[in-house]
């Protein structure tokens, strides 16, 4: 969503170094912004009251030296499960009531370093586990398109902080497509990075081998700044490899639609796929062609079992990762418990809302005796068959093109009675993350109703900035309409479409 | 799959879960909906023996080696309950476990 001082990151970079505006302006536009609409669209856990001190400190050193980064001063919103020594982090839950996280996640810390201006921290479904944050301890985020649909989820705060303009940058997690599918929702881009490309120290667990902190931004090019600046090595985080975050630059500057392989899994967009989603993506898939790009068809047969792997995975290490919410340490704690196993029992029944136990209950059974080979490790067999088709896939193709989400926005309370039709959410998403792949979700204008499209596409491992070049030609080709966000008021634009 | 209330229950008690009647019954029905969507997996063939696990990463493990780590102070500072530097808990000797 446009804002009075720039419309990217190089444009930023331009402005501040020619003092066209000062950081503590910016920081202060959107801080007021963010105070006029959080009201009505909820999507703001907390706001950084150290956000102004620290534009005026980053102002006071531009005067002295120039900036190292196209990021130094960039305002930037994070997701609530992101942790930031000295400030709350409350994954959306009651269970951490009151508590203060001791250190910063890797990736925050590494935005910081290069200057960012961390405006506030941002609604999820709790502890990242739902589609729609309707799951949230504080209330559902509206979106900001429609107020009487969800954002998606689980980032669904950062996906709308975005699409409000109420930050040109935020940071989300995604585990089964909880970046991706609320950027869809929102008409925003949304990067899911392969497994190991970004630390995932500091970001509270979920499901380990699964979890992947990405960012939201208004174009590819600027979500690559974010992504440079956030990947590499960390020791903290085992998983992470050892390549240069560079390389995301270099592979954007020298790819080209013309002549790129786009594989198509036709199958994804027959059965269960809104007809208004399907004719949107029939569209870019013929506007690429024309580009020059060509059309591969590829099969994915294990796609189908993607969400069934998930919840079963998926639960299984939720149920692991949870187990640290006890009451002893930090956050909530059930008052004058009979004892300790009443303390821990009552502390996790009334800390967490249902959805997280609906999955710790799943993950633990699975897990159980008698039922380990039957359930979790059939589902990680059947994972290792998902992640060979895309490997096969990838010999005929430099890419693979898919809805990001089978239906548009759907309204509240549509699906809060029937987990399984919200896990369902996920189903072209999910898989991406079941093989470690990256992924994102780029607008491509509105359906009938007016409400966001994305399209979704998947690479390689490594091949992000390939994916964002991409994701900028498509938007090149769709110019996305902006929602039209006034406090108290908040209604979606009625144009859209192809230029 | 259907589960009955006693597996909920016993599957709560794995987890330190304390279910009140009424969520146990709901969650009995949700999750025996959840897992007879799940058990679709049945319909793989995974006979295939060089079918390996996926591990999206080799198991590294970090240095063993000392690093500072919080002050007691720090560390029991969003502590619910605490004694001196300990945090302080029911008791569990008359628990009779």
């Amino acid at each position: 969503m446009k804002n009075p001082f720039f419309s990217s990151v190089a444009d930023f970079v331009r402005g501040r170094d020619e003092r066209r505006f000062s950081i503590e302006e910016v920081t202060r536009y959107f801080l007021s912004r963010t105070e006029a609409l959080n009201p009505s669209l909820n999507v703001c856990l907390s706001i950084n009251q150290n956000a102004v001190n620290r534009a005026r400190q980053i102002d006071a050193r531009l005067v002295r030296n120039r900036a190292d980064s196209p990021l130094t001063g960039y305002p930037v919103m994070v997701k609530d499960n992101l942790e930031m020594e000295g400030y709350p982090t409350t994954c959306a839950s009651r269970i951490l009531s009151g508590y203060i996280s001791r250190r910063t996640a890797t990736a925050v810390a590494r935005l910081l370093s290069r200057g960012v201006v961390v405006l506030g921290k941002t609604n999820l479904d709790e502890f990242a586990m739902g589609s729609s944050t309707e799951n949230s301890a504080f209330g559902p985020t509206k979106n900001p398109w429609n107020p009487a649909r969800v954002p998606g989820g689980s980032s669904g705060g950062s996906a709308a902080a975005v699409a409000a303009g109420l930050a040109p940058l935020a940071l989300g997690s995604d585990t089964g497509g909880s970046i991706r599918q609320p950027a869809a929702f929102c008409g925003v881009l949304g990067v899911k990075p392969t497994y190991g490309r970004i630390s995932r120290s500091g970001l509270v667990a979920f499901s380990s081998s699964l979890d992947q902190i990405g960012p939201f931004a208004g174009s590819g090019a600027d979500a690559l700044e974010a992504l440079v600046a956030m990947s590499g090595k960390d020791p903290l985080d085992m998983t992470t490899v050892e390549r240069d975050p560079s390389e995301m630059h270099s592979e954007y500057q020298s790819t080209e639609v013309r002549g790129l392989r786009i594989g198509i899994p036709e199958a994804l967009f027959g059965e269960g796929l809104d007809p208004s989603i399907r004719e949107r993506l029939m569209e870019v898939r013929e506007a690429l062609t024309g580009e020059g790009a060509r059309e591969m068809e590829v099969t994915l047969p294990h796609s189908r079992f993607g969400i069934n792997v998930y919840y079963l995975v998926a639960t299984s290490e939720a149920s692991s990762n949870l187990s640290r919410f006890d009451g002893v340490r930090y956050g909530f704690r059930v008052k004058k418990p009979a004892d300790l196993r009443a303390m821990y029992e009552e502390t996790r029944d009334q800390g967490f809302g249902d959805e997280v136990k609906r999955r710790i209950l799943l993950g633990t059974f699975a897990l159980s005796a008698g039922y380990q080979e039957a359930f979790y490790r059939k589902a990680r067999k059947v994972q290792a068959l998902i992640r060979k088709d895309f490997i096969e896939a990838f010999e005929r193709c430099d890419m693979i093109l898919t809805p990001t989400s089978p239906t548009p926005p759907f309204a509240f309370g549509e699906k809060t009675g029937d987990p399984l039709s919200m896990y369902l959410s996920d189903v072209y998403t999910i898989t991406a993350n079941l093989a470690g792949l990256p992924a994102l979700s780029v607008p491509v204008g509105v359906d009938s109703q007016g409400l966001p499209v994305g399209a979704h596409l998947i690479g390689p491992p490594w091949s992000e900035g390939r994916l964002l070049k991409m994701a900028d030609r498509i938007a090149g080709l769709y110019p996305m309409p902006l929602p039209e966000v006034h406090a108290g008021h908040v209604a979606g634009s009625p144009e859209g479409g192809r230029r | 799959m259907i589960l009955s209330k006693a597996d909920v229950l016993h599957v709560a008690r794995l987890s330190a879960l304390a279910l009140t009647e009424a969520e146990a019954e709901r969650m009995t029905g949700e999750l025996s909906a959840i897992l007879n969507y799940v058990e679709g997996l049945s319909a793989v063939d995974i006979s295939d023996k060089t079918l390996e696990e996926v591990s999206l990463s080799p198991t590294l493990l970090a240095p063993d080696v000392p690093v500072p780590s919080l002050s007691p102070d720090v560390a029991l500072a969003g502590a619910p309950d605490r004694s001196g530097s300990f945090f302080q808990v029911p008791r569990i000797l008359e628990e009779g476990r």
